[in-house]
């Protein structure tokens, strides 16, 4: 077995010096009432390439995105991913390394976080960031925990605006706590500020919100986040990161707690995960972070280096009073997204930003020339917008496929109010010459 | 001198990306987005060139140290190569380049294979049905007791109280808490196995469940389990398996078998799915039927039109993650147990067993083992004997990096006084076992010799020893303009 090294001949040597005769000596210990008295009912093990032969054939059962066209976003984006990224993020000296604990044997690791966490900042217009949860609905379900423990009060308001399957994480997360959660209605896409006043009560200690939201509007930031401190209310904002190359910051627009999902930062779509939570805060509430953080120190020398800090929130320290049960993180994640941010730069993101805005745009403009089709919400966005559509998207999308078209989600699939609702995203990889094809085809299925 | 902070390379005006021109007509950006939505001053990222990027990070990863280097005995962390295999395998586009939200007749293959690899698992771990989505171990120790508290609730009564080992993982209190349960701590006994008295003592109505690890944290497989099982059934609480060691059952035993209720395995240790510096993981979660109700939604079906994702299921707990789990993992472990089958799962379970009793029998006699006895797939030494000289365990662990090995879990478990974990896996051959032996035994008599080489170790790093208190102290989280 090519996983597994010593020959026969060795495991004697080994066993003479343990001072057994075979293996089973070592077993006594499991009862045998437990013992399995048969081999693993599995398929029978393939060789290397019989191995690869059977799972390309089953990666070949899907529709990858290197041969269609899509326009489906809702969460999981489709951004380029430079070629760097990966170079850089699969050395093995990297990915086969485990948790930094020992720091002087991980300093290249180590350094990577600090710049990533540097960089989470930078983006969020917040003071400090850990260095990773695991995705965008966890990390927003941390984000009210946090909360919970900064306030000591009882309460959550989520906007409904918030991706659903967010909320559900949320849900759960806290489904053993004694946290309520209510929701916050939406007015015109985006979150009703009118309606946020009358729910803020000396119970509530968050409000969360997603910017842009999952109907692909921009939230009204600002005005929640005076509204919330108004009442000694957090804020905490769900963030695209590839929107802030080019739109204002989350805390230059005053949340409190940052949170995210940066998969679009450098990291595939893999059916959704691994992706990548990224969380960020104010300095003040550093204590109650969940989550690994990296700190900048000295060695004996005076040198500058880094470590692994704060353990004392976590739950290897603190066991039933941390801040978090987070152990595993998504650290690779995080350094595929601080070398894509590395790469792309000052200018990069913004002009990312600057080309998934415009192309949107387009897009949306094309698709209300045909008839039947309109804007739903008049809000600012970004990449995502909703259409309403004359015959249903499952009707729409079907039909697309056929061209090697990706259609948007179906929004009706979520929430029945939204039927014909069409949910579209559109990065910079999408081209003037796909987005036209598109429009060709749906207008032959309406006409 | 170390590597410079990416910051400090930056040159403004240099480019390290390529993008295609705008190729629709442009809208003055005024037009589309109010001023209020824009950002003035654009986030302080670096400014680099594409070689720059490469060798910053190529730079930065030479000095890592992974299982690609060498020997990395962590105990408890299960640190086995990982098959390139695997690789190569999670980066086919059609599992690479897949949307989470592509309708299901356009992923039928990543679909067939999470069906696949949930019976794999039910078949060795011997439990009914298997979730996927938890993204690493306490994620899914999470789910696991929402899914514990949702059954008793279903009873009418969620209970309160969750008993862990003083001997368990950190995140087994921490997860019974998140799931609103007080943590009940029982002892160890003298051979280092769950104190049945003390257990009986705790046991009663208001008992949710046990959060067990076996073979526990001490490497010792818990030989009274049926009798655990029993005790925890007869009050109607059940019985859950933290699941970090399985790598010590494949194939010889079952959870399923032993009377768990509930497991979580890690599938980044067990199931050859790289650790990444941390993370991303995979935790997946077996249940018995009658908690399958409770199951997070997803679940993936097998029907007569195909593979269907089933989201209507009423008394499930809901979801954790916003979509199905690290699917990419899932691919990197579904490739290894389709390469191992049934008979290579018993060569790593008895050569990860093998190997942990032969470094066992090698330090024995200079690192103690409190609870010496034939191990599983790890075991727990002393570094006490040494704190006469004033080294510690953490000191030992600090000088093994001078012999390129990265150093054994220290100071866990805590019922240890000055613990060294180690843990070799099947993945090692016989002759770096012994140079681990060698440099241990080379430590203990530099301990003799020089303490202070040991205890100002490491010498051969990019750092010496980092202060951590100063970096608590004075907080520096961020790198800052100068």
């Amino acid at each position: 077995m090519e996983y597994i090294p010593n020959t026969k001949e060795e495991q004697q040597q080994m066993l003479k010096t343990i001072g057994v005769e075979t293996i089973e000596d070592l077993l006594g210990d499991i009862p045998s009432e437990i013992r399995l008295t048969r081999g693993l009912q599995l398929p029978p093990p393939l060789s290397e390439p019989e191995l690869k032969t059977e799972l390309l054939r089953l990666s070949e059962k899907n529709a990858d995105l290197l041969h269609h066209v899509s326009f489906l976003g809702a969460g999981a984006y489709d951004h380029y991913i430079p070629s760097v990224v990966n170079h850089l993020a699969f050395r093995s000296e990297f990915y086969t390394a485990y948790t930094p604990y020992q720091a002087e044997m991980s300093q290249g690791l180590l350094q990577t976080i600090y710049e990533f966490q540097t960089m989470i900042c930078e983006l969020t217009g917040m003071e400090v960031a850990n260095a990773s949860l695991y995705d965008g609905g966890s990390a927003l379900a941390e984000a009210a925990m946090m909360a919970l423990r900064v306030t000591k009060r009882n309460e959550i308001l989520v906007s409904s605006t918030v991706h659903p399957f967010y909320r559900a994480a949320l849900r759960t997360y806290l489904s053993g706590t004694r946290a309520r959660i209510l929701e916050l209605p939406l007015e015109n896409g985006a979150t009703d500020l009118v309606a946020v006043g009358k729910q803020l009560t000396e119970d509530v200690a968050c409000i969360l919100i997603q910017t842009p939201n999952f109907l692909g509007c921009l939230e009204p930031v600002e005005g929640l986040a005076q509204e919330a401190h108004r009442h000694g209310v957090l804020l905490g904002v769900a963030a695209d990161p590839i929107s802030l190359g080019l739109l204002k910051s989350p805390g230059e627009a005053g949340a409190d707690i940052v949170v995210g999902e940066g998969q679009g930062m450098g990291c595939g779509l893999n059916f959704g995960g691994p992706y990548l939570g990224f969380f960020a805060t104010k300095r003040e509430y550093v204590r109650q972070m969940p989550g690994r953080v990296v700190g900048a120190t000295v060695d004996t020398k005076g040198r500058r280096g880094y470590c692994l800090t704060l353990q004392t929130r976590e739950q290897h320290i603190k066991r039933e009073r941390a801040t978090s049960n987070i152990c595993t993180n998504e650290a690779l994640a995080a350094l595929a997204a601080t070398v894509y941010l590395s790469v792309m730069g000052r200018q990069g993101l913004r002009e990312v930003g600057r080309l998934c805005l415009q192309k949107a745009h387009y897009l949306k403009h094309r698709l209300c020339e045909i008839k039947g089709f309109e804007m739903v919400f008049q809000r600012p966005f970004f990449k995502e917008f909703v259409v309403k559509t004359p015959v249903p998207p499952a009707r729409l999308n079907k039909r697309l496929f056929k061209h090697k078209i990706i259609g948007g989600l179906d929004l009706g699939e979520v929430d029945r109010k939204l039927k014909n609702h069409w949910l579209l995203c559109v990065t910079e990889k999408r081209t003037k010459e796909e987005m036209d094809q598109m429009v060709t085809v749906l207008k032959e299925i309406i006409a | 001198m170390g590597e410079p902070l990416i910051f400090e390379k930056s040159v403004p005006g240099r480019k390290g990306y390529s993008l295609p021109d705008l190729d629709v007509p442009e809208v003055p950006i005024a037009e589309l987005m109010p001023a209020e939505y824009l950002r003035k001053d654009p986030p302080l990222l670096p400014e680099l060139s594409e070689v720059d990027v490469v060798r910053h990070f190529t730079n930065l990863s030479r000095d890592n140290y992974g299982i690609d280097q060498g020997f990395y005995p962590l105990g408890s962390c299960t640190m086995k190569y990982n098959p390139k295999v695997n690789e190569d395998v999670a980066r086919f586009a059609g599992f690479a380049a897949l949307h989470p939200l592509q309708p299901a007749q356009q992923t039928q293959g990543a679909l067939q294979l999470l069906y696949q690899l949930e019976a794999a698992l039910r078949e060795i771990t011997g439990m009914d049905r298997v979730t996927l989505q938890p993204a690493a171990g306490a994620q899914g120790e999470l789910v696991g007791m929402l899914m514990i508290r949702a059954y008793h609730q279903s009873n009418g009564n969620p209970r309160r109280k969750v008993i862990v080992p003083d001997s368990a993982h950190g995140t087994n209190p921490a997860t019974a808490t998140l799931a609103g349960y007080e943590v009940q701590v029982v002892h160890s006994n003298a051979d280092g196995l769950v104190d049945l008295d003390d257990l009986k003592h705790l046991v009663n109505q208001d008992t949710a469940a046990l959060m067990l690890t076996n073979p526990n944290t001490l490497g010792l497989f818990e030989g009274d389990i049926l009798k655990i099982a029993e005790m925890l059934h007869s009050v109607g609480a059940l019985l859950y398996l933290d699941g970090a060691n399985l790598n010590a059952l494949l194939g010889l035993c079952r959870p399923g078998d032993m009377g768990f209720d509930v497991v979580h395995s890690n599938l980044h240790k067990t199931f050859t799915t790289p650790h990444g510096g941390g993370g991303p993981g995979a935790g997946a979660l077996g249940v018995k039927s009658f908690l399958s109700p409770f199951l997070p939604v997803p679940v993936v079906e097998k029907t007569e039109k195909g593979y269907v994702l089933d989201d209507r299921r009423p008394q499930s707990i809901g979801k954790v993650q916003t979509f199905y789990g690290n699917f990419g993992n899932l691919v990197r472990a579904y490739t290894y147990i389709r390469r191992m089958g049934a008979i290579g799962f018993r060569k790593v379970s008895t050569n990860a067993i093998l190997n942990a009793n032969y470094i066992r029998k090698r330090l024995e006699q200079v690192y103690p083992v409190p609870y010496n006895r034939f191990c599983m797939h790890e075991f727990v030494a002393s570094a006490k004997r040494f704190r006469d000289r004033d080294v510690h365990a953490w000191d030992i662990a600090k000088r093994l990096i001078d012999y390129g090995i990265y150093p054994p879990t220290v100071n866990f478990p805590m019922i240890v006084d000055e613990a060294l974990m180690i843990e070799p896996t099947e993945t090692e051959p016989k002759e770096n076992l012994d140079r681990f032996c060698e440099a241990m035994l080379r430590i203990a008599k530099e301990i003799e010799e020089d303490p202070e080489l040991v205890k100002t170790a490491p010498h051969t790093r990019t750092v010496t020893r980092l202060d951590e208190i100063r970096a608590v102290k004075e907080l520096n989280l961020r790198w800052k303009p100068a």
